[in-house]
């Protein structure tokens, strides 16, 4: 067990420690990567915990693909680090009310907190870890209980993705596109012409 | 004392030695695959290939690597140093540590996980940021253009990648890879799955950025991509990374289409070959086709390279996600349908 709790306050620590180093890095590609790395070790608190289902997807869908766009994107911008700090103590109240008024919320919600009473009664029972895999249980109760809001929750980010296309679609007039199906039902009696050319007399009349 | 002993150093050690059982080997053969890349090109183009340092040119790969280790690393001015000397750290690393879940016998695995797959899945997706973080910390515009490149090409190519996985696992009914392997005891998912198999097997290409696909480092209009400020070392490590990652990918290839450590057939010399054996043949011949494929063909062009994986590969691929799941179903066929 001694392990485990190394291993657990480790994870934890790099978590809290990155997650901090998000909002404190000066360089917006570091807090991507400070980011990132949060990401891993809450992965790797995800294992400890016996889902190793939930880590994994974590990491492919947050670290393989959402921090990759991310990352892409911060990249391309071109930060002028003087002008970021100049407007700093302008806007220092509004933010620092901005931090109150959502550090009180979240106080009055985390205060106001509690399981409920019947909760065993409500929730699916749970089969015994040695029975069933957690891949296996988390598919058997979306597919089954949870179906209607897994469904929706799908639709809601087709909806989101059709949005984003649908916004930043347009069509551009002029553009010479390749079309794959006219170059590949291209056939060599198109394309080729064979000539038998007289010495001197040159292809004139043909071209 | 002695339950530190028993509770965790033997454990300790044993795993250790596990590692270093799976670890020589595969390092030996990355350098060799070097050679084996060389030797295969020349013999196809009609040339000798290395052949000075050794008998066959068989020590080429040492020579190689003692070059490699005594040349000079140069950091450029501008660069951020650390995330310079992290990339290529992280690529080798990557390339390795996917290693921990791959059964290359029966019962001859590291860490026998539930989601072996998908654990192989998440390292390899992995992969694009050795190449995103060279690219941005090298503060070059060419090395930047491949890191952009690369970005956009493994994130397409993942995405049909997931679903080709998906086929599989549902003909198998489990994410861990040794169950993946048993299910193909009657027979290898290449031959149900054959279209699928050739959409893995060039989607790994891509993933790998592996000629036709090898637009990051394009030489001819990118220099290197996002090697060009790296030397020595630095250098050596995304080299031996990308060829690692070549039998990873392999690797993976053979346990979800090629049946892992299984005989063709199942009778009397087939199955005297112990598994291993058969594993590392399956994954040489795919690799061989990696060299093939790269003697060839000419490079993609960009816009070609994404319309290939978004709009022929994608809908392929969710296409054969929704026939195996009908199918499966239709005829009973589903594993665990019962239960």
């Amino acid at each position: 067990m001694l392990i485990q709790f190394i291993v657990f306050y480790v994870f934890a620590a790099v978590v809290v420690g990155s997650a901090f180093m998000v909002i404190a890095a000066r360089n917006p590609v570091h807090s991507v990567l400070f980011l990132i790395l949060s990401f891993f070790n809450a992965a790797g608190l995800f294992v400890l915990a016996g889902a190793e289902f939930l880590a994994m997807t974590l990491v492919i869908v947050y670290v393989g693909a959402v921090a990759v766009l991310f990352l892409f994107v911060v990249m391309m911008l071109d930060i002028n680090f003087v002008r970021l700090r100049q407007g700093f103590m302008q806007y220092l109240p509004l933010g620092a009310m901005l931090g109150a008024i959502l550090l009180v919320e979240l106080l009055l919600v985390v205060g106001a907190f509690v399981v409920s009473p019947e909760v065993d009664t409500l929730a699916a029972p749970m089969p015994p870890v040695e029975q069933q895999s957690n891949t296996h249980a988390l598919g058997q109760l979306l597919y089954t209980r949870y179906m209607y809001l897994f469904q929706a929750s799908g639709m809601i980010l087709l909806v989101a993705m059709i949005g984003a296309i649908v916004l930043t679609f347009r069509v551009r007039t002029g553009v010479r596109r390749q079309s794959i199906r006219a170059q590949v039902a291209r056939t060599r009696a198109d394309a080729v012409e064979l000539k038998k050319v007289v010495s001197g007399a040159g292809i004139s009349g043909s071209l | 004392m002695a339950e530190f002993w028993d509770g965790y150093a033997l454990p300790g050690l044993w795993i250790a030695a596990k590692i270093g059982a799976l670890l020589i080997p595969l390092l030996l053969s990355v350098a060799y695959l070097t050679w084996f890349e060389r030797k295969v090109m020349a013999a196809m183009q009609l040339r000798m290939g290395p052949n000075v340092v050794g008998p066959w040119g068989l020590w080429q790969p040492f020579a190689d690597a003692l070059k490699m280790v005594v040349k000079e690393t140069i950091i450029p001015t501008k660069a951020n140093p650390g995330l310079f000397l992290l990339a290529p750290m992280l690529t080798f690393m990557l390339a390795l540590i996917a290693w921990a879940v791959m059964p290359v016998g029966d019962g001859l695995v590291i860490s026998n996980v539930n989601v072996g797959v998908l654990y192989l899945f998440a390292i390899s997706s992995l992969g694009v940021y050795g190449i995103v973080i060279a690219g941005w910390a090298s503060n070059s515009r060419y090395a930047f253009l491949g890191a952009l490149r690369s970005a956009a090409q493994m994130v397409s190519y993942e995405v049909s990648m997931g679903f080709v996985i998906i086929c599989v696992l549902l003909c198998v009914g489990s994410l861990n890879l040794s169950d993946i392997v048993r299910a193909q005891e009657t027979v290898w998912f290449v031959f149900p799955l054959l279209p699928m198999a050739v959409v893995f097997f060039i989607s790994t290409l891509a993933e790998t950025n592996r000629h036709p696909f090898d637009l990051p480092e394009a030489e001819s209009e990118l220099v290197a991509g996002h090697l060009v400020e790296y030397s020595a070392m630095t250098f050596g490590l995304f080299f031996l990374g990308e060829y690692a990652n070549m039998i990873l990918m392999s690797g993976m290839t053979t346990i979800l289409f090629l049946g892992g450590w299984l005989p063709p057939i199942d009778i009397a010399p087939l199955n005297w070959i112990p598994g291993p054996i058969w594993f590392v043949l399956k994954i040489s011949a795919l690799l061989f086709v990696f060299v093939w494929v790269r003697a060839t063909f000419p490079r993609y062009r960009y816009d070609q390279l994404m319309r290939l994986g978004w709009k022929v590969f994608l809908p392929l691929s969710l296409f054969w996600v929704v026939l195996t799941a009908g199918v499966l179903v239709a005829f009973g066929w589903a594993p665990g349908a019962e239960g």
